[in-house]
């Protein structure tokens, strides 16, 4: 009894300390110097703010936006079972959050009925479509991700000095098999004979391949150890792991959605980051902001990102692809032509 | 006085996790220059309009449904000392049997609905069973088997769900089994709202909630008015005692990893049959590792496990209004996580008491002391519980004494 009441007061002196200082955290976004009335709210896939690519991609496009359009933003993270999507998506559009924006295809199954519940508020979701929901006030940000892992499969293939490379895919969903299946075709575009080891760290329904390096390290390893000097990676979270095993064991990898080289702050992994397939999410948030701005959100569409509007692409920090750039430079210009067609399936 | 003596120990060490656990995070919250109370605050608040203090409730008692059974599928187990660890597994595998031949068969209404919850509770039941022949043929322990177990219901259902069971067109983001037809939908139940006269909320009610309360209701009785119960308490309580009085320990295992199985198996129901209607590779995962965390707090009581998932389904909901507010959602995290903690170390606080005074009550030979010195707690149900606490003890033995 003395000890409970001992600590309760103690929680409340240091309550009571806390509150001299505004307790107001920190203001995300902030209003920009214009204070135009724009309020952009915007749901996180699982992992949430701070994974250093998807969703943190999302937030670099919506602080530009804010920085050329003035207003506010504010983003919310799903629990980690993501059982409260729509509790998300609600509650932005309850506090007059428009435009509201959703990243990733979970959001793909509840969106259609809270776009029903909010005709009057304007939607985005990040790879889903849009146009089999068919409402007005949703539109879907699509990346041509298979495109942009082709060109990451030219610069394994030629890179590669073993004529074996690897991928590893986060979780087997058809979003990762894009880019499974891009890289396998554009390595076999460069060498027909190259073996391509391809692995998914976990099976589809079972997230935690996004989210485990520990895995993500194992698989790599292996394929390393199997002859593979390049290894590819679309796993989220665990990307980190397969740039640990490729520093472990003298082999290079390849990052995934942003500009790894930049993001992965530790100067051993850096080394071995030949390149990061882009996925610009984060120009895509923009420009669908400057439309909301505009007026001409068309509503009811898919906006697809690919290699043509530079959607997608190679990073070239670290200048360890400066010398077959040109090669590079062929294959997207025979895709953006039509000449080559990437598969979206394995 | 005999339902607060009956109560009394079963609050106790709950009531003063979860005050510790609202104490410790207060405390971080301070230290991390957050005032506590105004996170507090948030968190209870539902909202301006009755529409979505309605819909708060709503989100609340259907995050509360799944929890509660998942709690009580480890509480039936746990009453007897077996940990089923492989709830998680049970229900997933369930859901997806059930979504796949929900989806395959046309009946009339409340005959498909009742198709699809037998078929989960089936599939969860012989999961749940391998385990416990495993346990009495082999020896195995069923907590290294039910989690190994867990591995291979993920694998399977996964393999189903993208081969045989695969319902989505090629290509589409999210891999789901074919939808079950209208006929194996589970009404919802806001037309509640009408009849109190309250404001009918956008999000749906689960129906599922009034099965849970259903189950909820037999799994007490059996536990606590049936001969089974008994000695399934007395297995928990004593293998060797209960083996030397006649009860059949092998069978019970069986039994009981059965009923907790078959529990198991409805967890995944209000969302199959409520909102998804189809087994997708998004379907609500780790509902089976929670329930270990509620069935803890409610202290294998059905009325307690009933408590501890509106608590923890409260907490859940908190978490996008603490993001709304500029709150750090972690809030709700800290707390669950301390509540668990909290709750493990006071349930031997309270078991050491209750012994203790009963102990005391023995040695005079008469009625326990109705006050007890020293310890900690809050005040009112504390010193209610650990008087009572010592009063139910020698109940049970005296009860095992007869």
């Amino acid at each position: 009894m003395k000890a409970a009441a001992l600590l309760l007061a103690g929680s409340m002196a240091l309550a009571a300390c806390a509150s001299d200082e505004d307790s107001g955290g920190s203001a995300n976004g902030g209003g920009g110097d214009s204070g135009g009335d724009l309020r952009i709210g915007l749901a996180f896939d699982t992992g949430g703010r701070g994974d250093r690519s998807f969703n943190d991609s999302a937030v670099a496009g919506l602080e530009a936006a804010v920085e050329e359009h003035g207003g506010e933003f504010r983003d919310l993270s799903p629990s980690a079972d993501g059982s409260n999507r729509v509790d998300l998506l609600t509650q932005l559009a309850d506090e007059g959050y428009n435009p509201v924006i959703a990243v990733g295809f979970a959001y793909g199954e509840v969106i259609g009925d809270v776009v029903e519940q909010y005709p009057d508020t304007t939607f985005a979701i990040i790879d889903s479509s849009a146009e089999e929901v068919g409402a007005d006030n949703l539109t879907g940000l699509l990346f041509a991700e298979h495109e942009g892992s082709f060109l990451a499969g030219v610069a394994a293939a030629l890179k590669s000095e073993t004529g074996h490379v690897g991928f590893v895919g986060g979780v087997e969903t058809p979003l990762i098999q894009k880019f499974e299946a891009g890289y396998v075709a554009g390595a076999q575009a460069v060498n027909p004979d190259i073996v391509v080891d391809t692995q998914y760290i976990s099976p589809a329904g079972d997230f935690s391949g996004f989210n485990d390096p520990a895995r993500g390290q194992i698989v790599a390893q292996g394929m390393y150890d199997a002859g593979a000097d390049i290894v590819y990676h679309a796993a989220g979270g665990s990307g980190v792991g397969v740039f640990q095993a490729a520093a472990a064991s003298g082999g290079r990898a390849i990052g995934v959605d942003s500009d790894q080289y930049q993001t992965v702050d530790d100067p051993a992994l850096q080394a071995v980051i030949m390149t990061s397939m882009l996925k610009r999410v984060d120009n895509a948030v923009e420009a669908f902001i400057g439309e909301f701005v505009d007026g001409n959100v068309s509503g009811g569409t898919d906006e697809v990102y690919d290699l043509s509007s530079e959607g997608v692409g190679l990073a070239t920090s670290g200048g360890f692809i400066d010398d077959i750039q040109g090669e590079i430079d062929d294959y997207r210009q025979q895709i953006i032509d039509g000449e080559i067609e990437v598969a979206t399936t394995p | 006085m005999s339902a607060l003596r009956r109560l009394g120990p079963t609050l106790l060490a709950p009531v003063l996790a979860v005050v510790a656990a609202i104490i410790i995070s207060g405390l971080v919250m301070a230290a991390l220059q957050v005032n506590p109370f105004d996170v507090y605050a948030v968190m209870v608040d539902f909202g301006d309009t009755p529409a979505q203090q309605m819909t708060a409730i709503v989100v609340i008692l259907n995050r509360a449904v799944p929890l509660f059974l998942a709690g009580l599928a480890v509480a039936v187990a746990f009453r007897m000392g077996l940990f089923n660890i492989g709830v998680e597994g049970q229900y997933r595998l369930a859901t997806i049997m059930a979504a796949a031949i929900g989806a395959a068969v046309a009946l009339p209404g409340p005959l498909h609905v009742l198709l699809i919850v037998v078929v989960a509770m089936a599939v969860a039941a012989i999961w749940a069973g391998i385990v416990a022949v495993l346990k009495v043929t082999r020896g195995v322990s069923e907590v290294i088997s039910s989690i190994m177990l867990n591995f291979i219901a993920l694998g399977i259902a996964s393999y189903l769900l993208t081969g045989p069971f695969r319902g989505s067109p090629e290509g589409a983001s999210i891999i789901s089994t074919a939808e079950i037809a209208e006929s194996g939908w589970m009404p919802s139940l806001n037309w509640v709202f009408d009849a109190l006269g309250l404001a009918n909320p956008p999000r749906q009610l689960s129906g599922f909630l009034l099965v849970a309360i259903v189950v909820g209701i037999v799994i007490s009785v059996l536990l606590d008015r049936t001969r089974f119960g008994f000695d399934l308490k007395a297995t928990g309580l004593s293998p060797s005692a209960a083996r030397a009085s006649g009860v059949d320990s092998r069978g019970m295992v069986i039994k009981t990893m059965l009923i907790s199985g078959a529990v198991a198996g409805l967890i995944g129901m209000p969302d199959l049959l409520g909102s998804t209607h189809s087994y997708t590779t998004d379907f609500t995962a780790g509902l089976g590792f929670l329930g270990i965390a509620v069935a803890l707090l409610g202290r294998n009581n059905p009325v307690g496990i009933a408590f501890a998932a509106l608590l923890f389904a409260f907490l859940d909901r908190a978490l996008v209004p603490l993001q709304i507010a500029d709150y750090p959602a972690s809030v709700v995290t800290i707390i669950q996580g301390t509540i668990v903690l909290a709750v493990v170390i006071s349930n031997e606080v309270a078991r050491r008491i209750a012994l203790r005074s009963a102990e005391r009550g023995m040695a005079q030979n008469g009625p326990p002391p109705a006050v007890g010195d020293g310890g900690s707690g809050p005040a009112q149900p504390a010193g209610a519980g650990r008087a009572t606490g010592a009063g139910q003890h020698t109940d049970e033995r005296q009860e095992a004494g007869a």
